[in-house]
């Protein structure tokens, strides 16, 4: 798979925005940012209300996210375009939820919202009218989705990645530095994990870093890129920014995503937790 | 009834900071993105550490307003706009408001 596979630009995005078979969709967890201006024939997916089960913390399930794709209009030969704000965090998030539940050809334009807004490109208010389809569902595919048993099993044997922000992962802080420190559960990080926080993937107008600048990033950190990865953050999806790095970019084979991340880890009863900064 | 989930990692909506904000024993950084004497709406405004490593990042308000949560220390703190970009330092020490105005 190469970048062009995964990876569109926002001039090529531009380009196609009216084209037959290309759905965009827009994925906040403010839906406001959409109905302030969107790309022009894009549809909204709300990260909360949309993609999470409303009672139990998990993601809906197949048939929930059936319901869905069915009523946002988009069919199982749609090439589905995410972007979003926050350099693409949600959707990125949704991106490895729609290759989760097998959708074929997903890809995110590099910059998402905020590489757009900085261009200047247009933006309109008007909801497009969609017609329904009968989206049909993969089981997901847990060879990318890595659950709690497995991320203790993995200490000092998979590579683990903190991509929280080095205070979020040294315990000093639990939540990220633009948000009030509300969290409850306990600090610090999984033994055995290295920080290399999101945001080194990309650069400053949100694009992701070239497949060079990459590889040395994480083999800089520590990660052995022949082992299999396990990539985490707070929620799971500064996390899936990075799996979408290791996994879509650089074409590692095995990196899974643990959407409990530290939320459900820090509050597990009995399990190894390291405070201070990376060794 | 509806469920309270996780609030996740969303940038909350930007909003002035006022004189008497509660910071919740917090260091507080807050202003206003300008170019010249006017704010501009709707920059995006990275929180940099002394490292120069990224923080985090807001999408200022319609009159240029952005806060963040932070620690003491040295910060930078960077904004992006399709007009230019800009940045400004600032460090922060007890809990409380710290004002920085950062023009494009």
């Amino acid at each position: 798979m190469s970048r062009e596979d995964v990876l569109v630009s926002t001039a090529w995005a531009e380009e196609n925005l009216d084209t037959p078979g290309i759905v965009f969709v827009e994925v906040d967890e403010d839906t406001s940012a959409y109905d302030n201006g969107h790309l022009r024939n894009a549809v909204k997916i709300d990260w909360q209300n949309e993609l999470q089960d409303p009672v139990r913390r998990d993601f809906v399930d197949k048939a929930g996210f059936e319901k869905l794709l069915s009523e946002k209009g988009i069919s199982n030969d749609d090439t589905v375009v995410l972007y979003g704000g926050n350099n693409n965090w949600f959707a990125a998030y949704a991106y490895w939820y729609f290759k989760l539940y097998g959708h074929e050809n997903v890809k995110l334009i590099d910059g998402g919202r905020k590489k757009w807004e900085l261009e200047g490109r247009e933006l309109v208010k008007d909801v497009p009218q969609r017609q329904q389809t009968s989206y049909v569902a993969k089981e997901q595919d847990l060879s990318l989705r890595a659950f709690r048993d497995e991320v203790v099993e993995a200490i000092n044997t998979k590579n683990l990645i903190d991509v929280r922000s080095p205070d979020e992962f040294a315990g000093k802080l639990l939540a990220p530095a633009h948000l009030p420190q509300e969290s409850a559960q306990r600090p610090g990080h999984v033994p055995s994990a290295v920080n290399v926080p999101w945001a080194k993937a990309a650069n400053e107008d949100g694009t992701f870093k070239s497949n060079e600048e990459l590889k040395q990033i994480y083999t800089e950190a520590g990660l052995d890129l022949d082992k299999p990865t396990i990539a985490y953050c707070r929620i799971g999806e500064r996390s899936s920014h990075t799996w979408f790095a290791l996994h879509e970019l650089l074409g590692l084979q095995d990196v899974k995503n643990y959407d409990g991340s530290w939320t459900e880890y820090g509050s597990l009863v009995g399990v190894p937790i390291e405070t201070g900064a990376d060794a | 009834m509806s469920v309270q989930v996780d609030s996740g990692c969303a940038a909350p909506a930007q909003e002035a900071t006022p004189e008497d904000f509660d910071t919740k024993g917090q260091v507080v950084i807050a202003g206003t993105v300008t170019a010249g004497s006017e704010p501009v709406s709707n920059a995006y405004v990275r929180l940099l550490d002394r490292d120069g490593e990224f923080v985090g990042e807001v999408q200022a308000s319609g009159q240029g307003e952005f806060r963040f949560y932070a620690a003491s220390g040295k910060w930078t703190v960077r904004a992006l706009h399709a007009k230019g970009k800009g940045e400004a330092v600032v460090e922060t020490d007890e809990p409380k408001v710290y004002r920085v105005a950062v023009d494009i």
